[in-house]
């Protein structure tokens, strides 16, 4: 299975152990991905402004690539995912978007939101299957017990995402049985961690991201897993007191296949 | 040559502001045939009619159009009024100017236009129109009520009190509905068992009333007066003629844990049972779903302990047919699932839970005997939030768009009973709006606040988060301080919507009845025949029309009672004579008509002809049966060689009127 | 500008209508940042829909949503109070000279882990 895929920025820098263990875990389970060419930052959040439109370009050309390329286009961090999936709504559903969009950019062939938008968890799930995963597992996380963290980015707004149920998910969960771990479910997992308010207010990250870290240890979690490297740095910095490890599922996957270092 | 006039009415200004209507009527007198034209400001008034009846005379009119609203509305009004005056009442035709016209228009001057034309294609029509005799059929004198509810229930008394058949069809073992579920009822907190119970035995008791339990629906063929329904008794592996419901196999049953429905899950029941203490009939069922015997084979005890040999495991499903005149649906509600509102955590804390489920906390025969527990550890809770509008009033695809209306009052009950028993709790209500009219209905929700201390507060709760040691965070607005509250509560109750029962769907399409796209039944008139469905002989009981507390279920069931014994003290039925009639020197005997008739209406048979050619030849031509026909046209439609036609529409009708509107 | 352009501007950026809201307050329920925040979620739909904006604009409430989406998700009405929150800070911004985030902040508010996501997203939220 080949897939185009769109690491974003700050999988080059910050969060490279996202990237690498999503590219090494692809890997052994047969996948290749292929790096869009040229591709640019997303912008971390979605322009929501009807009337913004060079903010959403970039993932325009993103999306427009693997179009061309014929390929669903895998994210893996959650911003991106978001960012590039709610875009691509835009320029299926927004006429008025798509075509001053289009006028601007000028491709070959005009972008209408064809391209099939697929985060790294739904290629598990949907591409490959939790199934075969369990089978290809060779160090279980048998007895751990992990809570998924969702935060905001990856479920909502369910409608444009339309990637689980965005209250009541089960994604992560099924990720954490397939991999042998015991998932613990707590209702603050889709909850936001502060997000990029962190930068002018950490109070309000610590106060967010405490609120997470409580209810996930108070119902019995040893670790947390994410998809997000912004949700990753305020559950590891601005933790109110809550001491709970905070790891890249991606990290946990390849360890899982044996195929970390 | 017709001598036609016509008879344009105002309608106050619903047609007047919107079409000059004495345009239309100056038009019309040039149009072919038309001898005179005038209008009126309300035709229907006994004055208009009166102009008409008059008109009829004085100009020796031999067909009339009357240019106004619907003839849903008043065809049958001007029909009679053509009678009296002596004319053929199908020589009456009518130019829908109000819903089709003035309503939907703007602008004077295209509506003015559109109005005549209409009313041209009219007056084109009744220059094919022919006198038309009405038939009659007879009519069967015994009522089907499908659902056993309170609704279905108050039905049937009403109907059998007037001397008429009446069975009910309840899919469940017993009839009862969701009120046996319920503790108390509002305004009056009478115990909703005490008043339901004598109700249901006298259903049973009463020798004109016949049960079919555990039974449902099948096909419903027929028309009104004269419906042929197919009834499925599922089979409950016992025979109800000889159980005596005494209950020693349900006490002996080895197989205890099947979720219990009659206390929604809360608790468990044996695989054979009895839904509760006053079920009628009361009659065990076995639950194939859970039974050892029925499944592998193995057990067996329920026979053994049976002291009147009524177990039979063999037993299949049956099928009944009986004959009815006229069908009362009556299939009630259920609350929707929460799948989509998880943001209160339904799926996540066993002390989420529905207001249904609290009912069942607070019953007596419920699961834990009447007394409020958490279902989670059986204590005693302390802080209880209530949330109404749980998927009512919502247009965001997650819920129901429809204002559920029982909600504030039961909720104001729950409310007002909890702190009557249990001082020491305290009970949040959260609201967008208090919604009571009803007779004693505000005076009850403002006792809970003022007499029993309920805090009402205006805003809706965000999100739920149980936690580990059993308490339940809450955060919600408070809108009127502006504040975002923080509760930590024991116990968390949801006003969940009620949406139709899933059965109505399927139903609606045998009874060919209409749905809104809530899946409710609609009336034929909102207001004016709020218990009938446009379908003849169809009517309305309850929730299946629309959200309805008790009492207004019950004046509901009585009023859809008392059309129906309308309908069955006649001994025959005017039949429409619009009807289809077959050609039979075009028909070819292909069956096309036959097969699309949905009435059954259509028979072929060899018949011997003279032929030109003064030979004798044996064909095979379509008949239609004039009393079973409907008049729906679809034959028309189906027949190759146009050898169908429908009476009073006919196609040549049908030209005359496109031609008139294309010219 | 007068009132009701900027009110009809606000609206037409969102393309949120405002008169949906039946006034449950969810939004305000759900809202992480809510204590934060001078006017809340559901105050901003009221105040746009009344044509009572200034006050918005003048507001640090408007860099404070963490558009996190939950009364998007959550409202049972489909209003997207988000939308109309961002679209009161966009036009804030538009305006000349006037930026959240000034040349010289950025370092400060910086730490050696905070992830390139963060950063861009501070620059669409608080600048031009």
């Amino acid at each position: 299975m080949i897939f185009s895929y769109y690491p974003g920025c700050t999988l080059k820098t910050k969060a490279k152990d996202l990237d690498r263990y999503g590219r090494k875990s692809a890997e052994a389970l047969g996948i290749t991905l292929e790096e869009i060419p040229n591709w640019q930052c997303c912008g971390g959040v979605y322009p929501i402004s009807k009337d913004e439109i060079a903010t959403k370009l970039s993932s325009v050309r993103a999306l427009a690539s693997a179009k061309e390329a014929g390929q669903d286009l895998v994210t893996l961090c959650s911003a991106c995912h978001n960012v590039l999936k709610q875009v691509n709504n835009d320029m299926a559903n927004d006429e008025e978007i798509c075509a001053k969009a289009n006028r601007y950019l000028e491709l070959e062939e005009e972008y209408h939101g064809e391209t099939n938008v697929i985060h790294y968890l739904e290629m598990l799930r949907d591409k490959v299957g939790f199934d075969k995963i369990k089978e290809l597992v060779k160090n279980p996380f048998t007895g751990k017990k992990i809570g998924a963290y969702y935060g905001c980015l990856l479920l909502r707004p369910g409608k444009v995402l339309q990637m689980d149920n965005p209250e009541n998910p089960k994604i992560m969960e099924d990720f954490i049985r397939a991999i042998g771990g015991t998932p613990v479910i707590y209702p603050m997992r889709n909850e936001c961690c502060g997000g990029y308010v962190t930068l002018e207010d950490k109070a309000l990250a610590n106060k967010r991201s405490g609120k997470v870290l409580e209810n996930a240890k108070d119902m019995g979690a040893d670790m947390l897993i994410t998809a997000c490297p912004l949700c990753l740095y305020n559950l590891n910095k601005n933790t109110d007191g809550y001491d709970v490890p905070v790891y890249y599922f991606t990290e946990l996957l390849a360890e899982a296949l044996g195929v970390k270092d | 040559m017709q001598r036609i006039g016509v008879f344009v009415c105002h309608c106050g200004t619903n047609i007047a502001a919107t079409v000059d209507v004495k345009a239309v009527a100056e038009a019309m007198k040039i149009e072919p045939g038309v001898v005179f034209s005038t209008d009126y400001q309300y035709m229907c008034s006994e004055a208009g009619q009166n102009l008409i009846k008059d008109s009829i005379k004085e100009h020796k009119l031999t067909g009339i159009v009357v240019c106004s609203c619907s003839p849903r509305m008043h065809e049958a009004t001007f029909r009679k009024a053509a009678q009296s005056a002596g004319l053929n009442p199908y020589m009456v035709e009518i130019a829908n100017i109000r819903e089709q016209c003035s309503w939907i228009h703007k602008d004077m001057i295209p509506a003015t236009e559109k109005a005549i034309i209409l009313g041209k294609a009219a007056v084109a029509k009744v220059h094919l129109n022919t006198p038309l005799t009405a038939g009659e059929s007879p009519v069967v004198k015994r009522a089907l009520v499908i659902g056993g509810g309170i609704a279905g229930i108050q039905t049937a008394l009403d109907i059998a009190e007037a001397g008429f058949e009446v069975d009910i069809v309840e899919k469940q073992p017993t009839i009862g509905g969701k009120m046996t579920q319920i503790d108390k009822t509002f305004p009056t907190l009478d115990c909703a068992a005490c008043i339901l119970t004598p109700k249901m035995v006298d259903c049973a008791q009463n020798e004109k009333i016949k049960i079919y339990s555990y039974s449902e629906v099948e096909d419903v063929k027929g028309f009104v007066g004269n419906f042929s329904v197919t009834i499925k008794r599922k089979a409950r592996y016992v025979d109800e003629t000889k159980c005596t419901g005494c209950g020693i196999c349900t006490e002996k049953c080895p197989m205890k844990k099947v979720p219990n429905e009659f206390n929604l899950g809360m608790d468990n029941r044996t695989a054979i049972y009895i839904p509760f203490a006053q079920a009628v009939p009361k009659v065990a069922t076995i639950d194939a779903d859970y039974c050892n015997m029925l499944k592998n084979g193995k057990c067996g005890v329920c026979q053994k302990f049976c002291t009147v040999g009524a177990i039979d495991y063999k037993q299949k499903d049956t099928f009944v047919e009986e004959k009815y005149g006229a069908i009362v649906v009556a299939t009630g509600f259920n609350p929707i699932k929460l799948d989509n509102f998880d943001e209160f955590a339904y799926s996540q804390s066993k002390d989420v839970i529905t207001s249904l489920e609290f009912e069942r906390l607070t019953n007596a025969a419920g699961p834990t005997s009447g007394t409020l527990l958490r279902p989670s550890d059986g204590k005693h809770p302390h802080t209880i939030v209530f949330v109404q509008c749980v998927g009512s009033r919502d247009t965001s695809g997650c819920g129901k768009t429809y204002c559920s209306k029982i909600c504030c009052m039961y909720t104001a009950k729950h409310a007002m009973l909890v702190r009557e028993k249990y001082p020491d709790t305290e009970v949040y209500v959260f609201y967008i709006d208090v919604r009571t009219p009803g007779k004693n209905f505000d005076e009850f929700y403002r006792r809970a606040v003022e007499e029993y201390g309920v805090h009402y507060i205006k805003g809706m709760v965000g999100k739920v988060v149980p936690r580990s040691d059993g308490s339940i965070m809450v955060q919600a607005s408070d809108l009127l301080s502006n504040e975002q509250l923080h509760i930590s509560a024991d116990l968390v109750v949801l006003a969940a919507a009620i949406e139709p029962d899933k059965s109505a769907r399927s139903l609606a399409t045998m009874l060919t009845a209409s749905m809104d796209t809530n899946d409710f039944f609609t009336e034929a008139h909102p207001k004016l025949r709020p218990v009938e469905s446009p379908t003849a002989g169809i009517f309305l009981s309850g929730v299946c029309q629309g959200p309805k507390d008790i009492p207004e279920t019950v004046s509901q069931a009585s009023a859809a009672a008392a059309k129906v014994i309308g309908l069955l003290a006649k001994d025959k039925l005017t039949c429409n004579p619009c009807v289809a009639e077959a050609n039979e020197w075009m028909c070819n005997g292909c069956s096309s008509c036959e097969k699309v008739c949905p009435y059954g209406a259509i028979t072929y048979s060899d018949k011997e002809f003279r032929m030109p050619d003064r030979t004798t030849a044996i064909r095979r031509v379509a008949s239609v049966n004039p009393a079973v026909c409907q008049g729906c046209g679809a034959c028309t439609v189906a027949c190759p060689s146009g050898a169908m036609d429908l009476k009073g529409f006919s196609n040549s009708q049908i030209m005359a009127e496109v031609d008139a509107i294309c010219k | 500008m007068n009132r009701k352009d900027k009110q009809e501007q606000i609206l037409r950026m969102s393309g949120v209508n405002a008169r949906k809201c039946m006034r449950c307050g969810k939004c305000s329920a759900t809202c992480p940042a809510y204590d934060e925040m001078e006017y809340h979620p559901h105050q901003f739909v009221y105040m746009v829909e009344s044509g009572n904006i200034e006050p918005l604009f003048e507001s640090e409430s408007i860099y404070k949503c963490l558009t996190c989406f939950a009364c998007v998700e959550r409202c049972p009405r489909d209003v997207q109070p988000a939308k109309l929150i961002e679209a009161v800070r966009v036009m804030a911004l538009r305006q000349q000279d006037n930026t959240h985030m000034k040349k010289g902040d950025l370092p400060m508010m910086l730490d050696e882990d905070i992830p390139q996501q963060a950063i861009v997203s501070a620059f669409r939220k608080y600048t031009k």
